[in-house]
């Protein structure tokens, strides 16, 4: 067994009970040290994931990127970084002090207390919650509020604009969210998220490739990356609820944005793709940390590569995609799933919730094929509904446009 | 009483329940108040995890703050006439105040006459939200409130879906 978490733990708990602290400070020293590791981690993280994406979304475009700041522009970051320091923060005249400063701090707390629970190895997690699950769901819903508190305070239209589009949209998106978190709660029989990894003998996107599909979309839209930044618009709003802010307190916003959406390929990873499982990861557990971030990275790299290539939505059609098709998609998967769960456990004798590899596969190819007869329904809808549309706007006449004649007078 | 980690927990919390209500009465801003709420909510979150219930705290968090606190705002910043006002905003607060005062004074009464003292506290279950998620499941629990509540929230979605399609 080599387990360097397990191994240091023991280490600071021998040297703090050498000194004569007691169980209470060993606790809390060990809360420090965990909630520091995780936030200082995620900080630096956060220079890599900006610099790996402006060079991603460079390349898609057709343009280098940073390239002038150490090699390939990977120092980039930490040059924005100083100047945004140097950056006066500007409180426009009649905008509401506490809750314009509070804003950029909730949101980015919100992404924070995510990683509280995400499990990077077997014995590497910052805490256990018994529901880890429904604890993420509560907190991420924090960064609404910071939208919210943003766009009222900072006393600008687009602000509140922005406010309001948020409001509609992360509200609407937070249903298909936890619908499909249901689907790894239910296989797994736990809200305990360290749990549902260990359970996923066979990585539950096999089990569940649809809900894995909407999950990491609503994500997408909830962590209002494009095609979903309608509360951002830059071309509408000109900024939507951060107009108004400069300085570090932009970066903090900015620093949320990309947090949240590398946050969503760790919960893609956690939920679906195995979490820390692969070759050897349960007795090597630093190989597990290494798994789960190449999960992880690979999820924010569609993520990244969705981004680069969708051109954004309306706002009312945001809405539609996720009242018209995805919360009616997600209910009928999630009650098809519990139907087909239930019936094969009664008929099939060999049909196992728990175990291994081998023992999930009669489960596995149950769901595998609910998941695809819904998913083929689902594809059928869109086309035909697309057909009809076409139909509807050429059977429109559309009258020409009168063009003055050549040679008219200015 | 002797001072452990928990009571200090429990006073923090404490003063963030009491003075976010406080700050409820007391602020002339709407939308600070409303703020002051969230606190107050907050506090109550954590008081709950220092009573070992964190499933509560977690939906307490969730329902109170994600949803309701949410609509609230909401509702104010849609209500524009509000906005921003300092004066009172509402002439009623009188018959509010001694409402306030009476439910008060039947809480503290309830408290008072069945005050027993301290008692030590039972173990907490393990297997604590089982026993939740099994009671909600029985037909001795609340089998029956919980699939009412259930249905009623369904067809609360599905007629949004209408709504939004119409």
């Amino acid at each position: 067994m080599l387990d360097i978490f397990t191994l240091i733990g023991d280490w600071i708990t021998g040297l703090l009970e050498s000194i004569g602290a007691g169980p209470v400070v060993i606790d809390l020293v060990f809360g420090f040290i965990g909630s520091f590791i995780i936030i200082n981690f995620l900080l630096i993280m956060a220079l890599v994931i900006i610099w790996i994406e402006r060079k991603l979304i460079g390349r898609i475009q057709a343009r280098i990127g940073p390239n002038r700041v150490g090699p390939w522009g990977i120092f980039q970051n930490v040059a924005d970084v100083l100047k945004l320091m140097t950056k006066e923060i500007i409180i426009p005249t009649g905008a509401d002090l506490i809750p314009f400063m509070l804003a950029p701090i909730i949101s980015v707390a919100s992404v924070f207390l995510i990683w509280a629970v995400v499990p990077f190895a077997r014995t590497a997690v910052g805490t256990t919650v018994t529901v880890g699950v429904l604890y993420i769901v509560a907190v991420s819903s924090l960064s609404i509020l910071s939208v919210l508190l943003a766009g009222w305070s900072s006393n600008n239209k687009y602000a509140l604009l922005g406010a309001f589009r948020a409001v509609a949209m992360l509200v609407s998106y937070e249903v298909p969210i936890i619908l499909m978190l249901l689907i790894p709660v239910m296989l797994a029989g736990t809200m305990d998220v360290l749990q549902i990894v260990e359970q996923q003998g066979i990585w539950y996107v096999f089990m569940a490739p649809l809900a894995t599909l909407i999950f990491f979309v609503a994500s997408h839209a909830e962590a209002a990356r494009s095609p979903f930044d309608t509360l951002e618009a830059e071309s509408e709003i000109v900024a939507g609820f951060h107009i108004e802010y400069s300085g570090m307190a932009f970066a903090m916003f900015y620093l949320a944005e990309f947090l949240h959406s590398f946050t969503v390929g760790a919960l893609v990873a956690t939920f679906f793709l195995g979490g820390w499982r692969g070759p050897f990861a349960a007795e090597v557990p630093v190989l597990g940390v290494i798994y789960f971030f190449i999960k992880t990275f690979a999820v924010y790299f569609i993520n990244i590569w969705a981004r680069g290539t969708l051109p954004r939505l309306r706002i009312d059609q945001v809405m539609d995609f996720c009242w018209k098709f995805l919360i009616p998609l997600s209910l009928v998967l999630v009650m098809l799933m519990v139907l087909a769960d239930k019936v094969a456990a009664a008929v099939f004798p060999g049909y196992a919730a728990v175990g291994g590899f081998v023992d999930l596969l009669p489960r596995a190819a149950v769901l595998l094929i609910v998941n695809v007869l819904v998913g083929a329904a689902a594809v059928g809808w869109v086309i035909r509904q697309g057909r009809r549309e076409r139909e509807r706007l050429a059977a429109m006449e559309i009258a020409p446009i009168e063009r003055p004649a050549a040679g008219a007078a200015k | 009483m002797e001072i452990t980690p928990l009571t200090i927990t429990f006073g923090i919390f404490a003063i963030f329940a009491l003075g976010g209500g406080l700050g409820v009465v007391l602020s002339r801003n709407l939308l600070h108040a409303a703020l002051y709420l969230i606190l107050s909510l907050f506090g109550i979150a954590g008081l709950f995890i220092t009573l070992e219930a964190p499933f509560l705290a977690i939906v307490q968090v969730l329902v109170y703050i994600g949803a309701i606190s949410i609509l609230i705002t909401i509702t104010i910043m849609v209500t524009r006439r509000v906005m921003g006002v300092t004066d009172s905003v509402n002439n009623q607060w009188p018959v509010a105040a001694i409402g306030a005062l009476f439910t008060f004074g039947a809480i503290v009464f309830v408290l008072v006459s069945n005050f027993h003292g301290r008692v030590a506290a039972g173990d907490v279950p393990a297997d604590m939200i089982e026993r939740i998620g099994l009671a909600f499941a029985s037909p001795q629990g609340y089998l029956l409130p919980f699939e009412v509540a259930s249905l009623l929230l369904l067809a609360a979605l599905i007629g949004a879906i209408v709504v939004a399609r119409e």
